[in-house]
């Protein structure tokens, strides 16, 4: 038995147009990881899903599926992969029904067999309803939905999610993460790439950055936190303030009169913030943090390989 | 861990969603053919055709019946192919299959099975309009007809993959067709027995691959033609081994369809 998932070695690719897309990566993902793939635009992410996919063309390297060598045993690799692209990529004049059913007959299984795999996928997305819609005829977040089931009918083993929630509504986004979370944990291992770096910290256990086709990290999402040293709390004020409070060891600053922001170092305690903003007579009425932590370091971790 | 794949089925599955395809949209694929020809029928084959007089020993009516119905055929099986898979290319659902575990000869099957599904019922349709105008039409050579028929719907749906792989645009789709095989056609012998041009025509006419076509196919039909049967249809299929070996080189090197 294959011990991950995903294997890649030393992968290359090199465009037609000499553009230089992915510089020898190496990464391998566990059996049943949520994985989170980050990187800014044109960092070698969707290059690298392509290629796992069959609709890019390696230049160098080697990739395996649950073992299987793509360059070795390709059909095997691919019946165990789902691959969620970043574009439609299904006949908008089509039935969304026999969308999915064909994309079962494509793999092998027919309609007769994959029917109530259908009807249970289409109604988990809550596309049941719109099964003799046109495709064309969804909106956008129901298109991104019926990517997922083509990608699911097949019961793949890994599934690849290339910005599946780009251009989606925060609801239907929340609705999506508790669906690939189930999934995750009914035992599909899921790779997935975004923008939004809340959503990889909301799902993912482990993670990798990509950057000019070179991963500049491969760790644990909880490590990767952990090497955050300064966190920014927001606290929103009861009585609005007229200049900024000065408190030794916690940076402050004022985005307006009634929101205070406050650097705390992560081996200071929040507590001893609070008790200097009541001897001061600050009353705070909430709290957030600042910003998306990930998105701290991920700016970070691709500003020093910018250098 | 489900990995048996049945081929077959996703054989199947194409070609159901190829046909599924040209039967959506009858209005653009069926009907068309069937209205040009009645038009020709009427205009070449009722109104001036008694003019002209026989050709080969048939009525004019009669001699056009087999050209009209391989133009119909070979424009149509081309056609199919060509927009069917440029559209997937263009659509990104060549993803589907790319991703798939569907070999590379099951792709071109489902996508030529689809051409010769066409091809063969517009080339009933344009029959069953022609016996409209010349109900005692009889088919001299059926099993010729039928295999020509199948034969010729399979090269030109392979020439129109071809043409789809290379196509960067609509416009790439329609040049070909508009401006090589449709004239190729037209002057293969569609409408008259090269045997009616001066010397110097018939000479070009014989290196014109259509004419081998259509009379081969006429020969099926009527009984009479321009040229060696044995020859036409040893060329046919040897032109079809070649095209189907350059498009399955096609697919595995991704032309086209992968960066």
């Amino acid at each position: 038995m294959a011990e991950f998932a995903l294997e890649i070695n030393n992968l290359q690719k090199v465009y037609d147009n000499n553009v230089v897309a992915l510089k020898g990566i190496d990464l391998k993902v566990q059996k049943g990881d949520f994985y989170a793939l980050l990187g800014p635009n044109g960092a070698g992410k969707s290059s690298t899903i392509g290629i796992i996919g069959s609709l890019v063309t390696k230049t160098a390297g080697n990739v395996s599926v649950f073992g299987n060598d793509i360059d070795i045993d390709l059909n095997k690799a691919k019946s165990m992969l789902g691959v969620v692209s970043q574009e439609i990529n299904f006949s908008q004049f089509e039935k969304v029904l026999d969308i999915v059913v064909t994309q079962a007959g494509f793999y092998g299984i027919p309609k007769s067999i994959a029917m109530p795999k259908v009807e249970n996928i289409l109604k988990r997305l809550s596309l049941w309803d719109k099964r003799n819609d046109q495709a064309r005829t969804l909106s956008g977040g129901y298109k991104r939905r019926l990517m997922i089931a083509k990608a699911l009918i097949h019961e793949p083993q890994l599934l690849i999610l290339d910005e599946p929630t780009a251009g989606v509504d925060i609801e239907l986004r929340r609705e999506m993460w508790s669906f690939l979370k189930e999934i995750n944990k009914n035992g599909t291992t899921i790779i997935l790439t975004t923008h939004y770096l809340e959503e990889a910290e909301q799902l993912c256990r482990n993670i990798g950055i990509i950057d000019k086709g070179t991963i500049v990290a491969n760790t644990s999402m909880k490590d990767l936190l952990g090497t955050l040293n300064v966190q920014g709390f927001v606290f929103d004020l009861d009585q609005p303030l007229k200049e900024v409070p000065v408190i030794e060891g916690f940076p402050l600053k004022l985005e307006d009169p009634l929101t205070l922001v406050a650097a705390v170092n992560k081996d200071r305690s929040i507590n001893a913030l609070f008790s200097e903003l009541t001897k001061l007579n600050i009353k705070i009425k909430s709290m957030r943090n600042e910003a998306n932590r990930l998105e701290e370091l991920f700016i970070e971790m691709v500003n020093a390989n910018e250098n | 861990m489900k990995t048996n794949f049945n081929v077959s089925v996703s054989l199947w599955t194409l070609t159901v969603k190829e046909v599924r395809r040209f039967l959506r949209i009858w209005v653009q694929t069926l009907v068309p053919p069937a209205v040009t020809m009645s038009l020709y029928f009427v205009i070449f084959g009722s109104l001036i055709g008694p003019r002209i007089g026989s050709m080969d020993g048939f009525d004019y009516i009669q001699y056009m019946i087999p050209g009209l119905i391989m133009l119909s055929v070979i424009t149509n099986s081309y056609n199919n192919v060509v927009s069917s898979f440029y559209s997937v290319k263009f659509q990104k659902s060549i993803e589907e299959l790319l991703i798939s575990p569907m070999p590379n000869w099951a792709i071109l099957l489902g996508f030529v099975l689809g051409g010769v599904c066409r091809g063969v019922l517009i080339g009933i349709i344009v029959f069953g309009v022609s016996l409209l105008f010349y109900p005692d039409f009889t088919v001299a050579n059926p099993v010729l007809t039928v295999t020509v028929l199948f034969l010729t719907s399979i090269l030109f749906s392979l020439m129109g993959f071809i043409n789809a792989v290379f196509a960067d645009s609509f416009d790439d789709i329609s040049i070909i067709p508009t401006f090589i095989l449709t004239p190729l056609i037209y002057l293969g012998g569609v409408f008259y027995s090269i045997n009616i041009l001066p010397d110097v025509w018939r000479s070009i006419s014989m290196a014109n691959p259509m004419l081998y076509v259509v009379n081969t196919f006429r020969e099926g039909m009527l009984g009479v033609s321009d040229v060696s049967i044995s020859f036409s249809l040893g060329m046919i299929v040897i032109f079809i081994c070649v095209l189907t070996g350059a498009c399955l080189y096609f697919l595995k090197k991704g032309t086209g369809i992968r960066q």
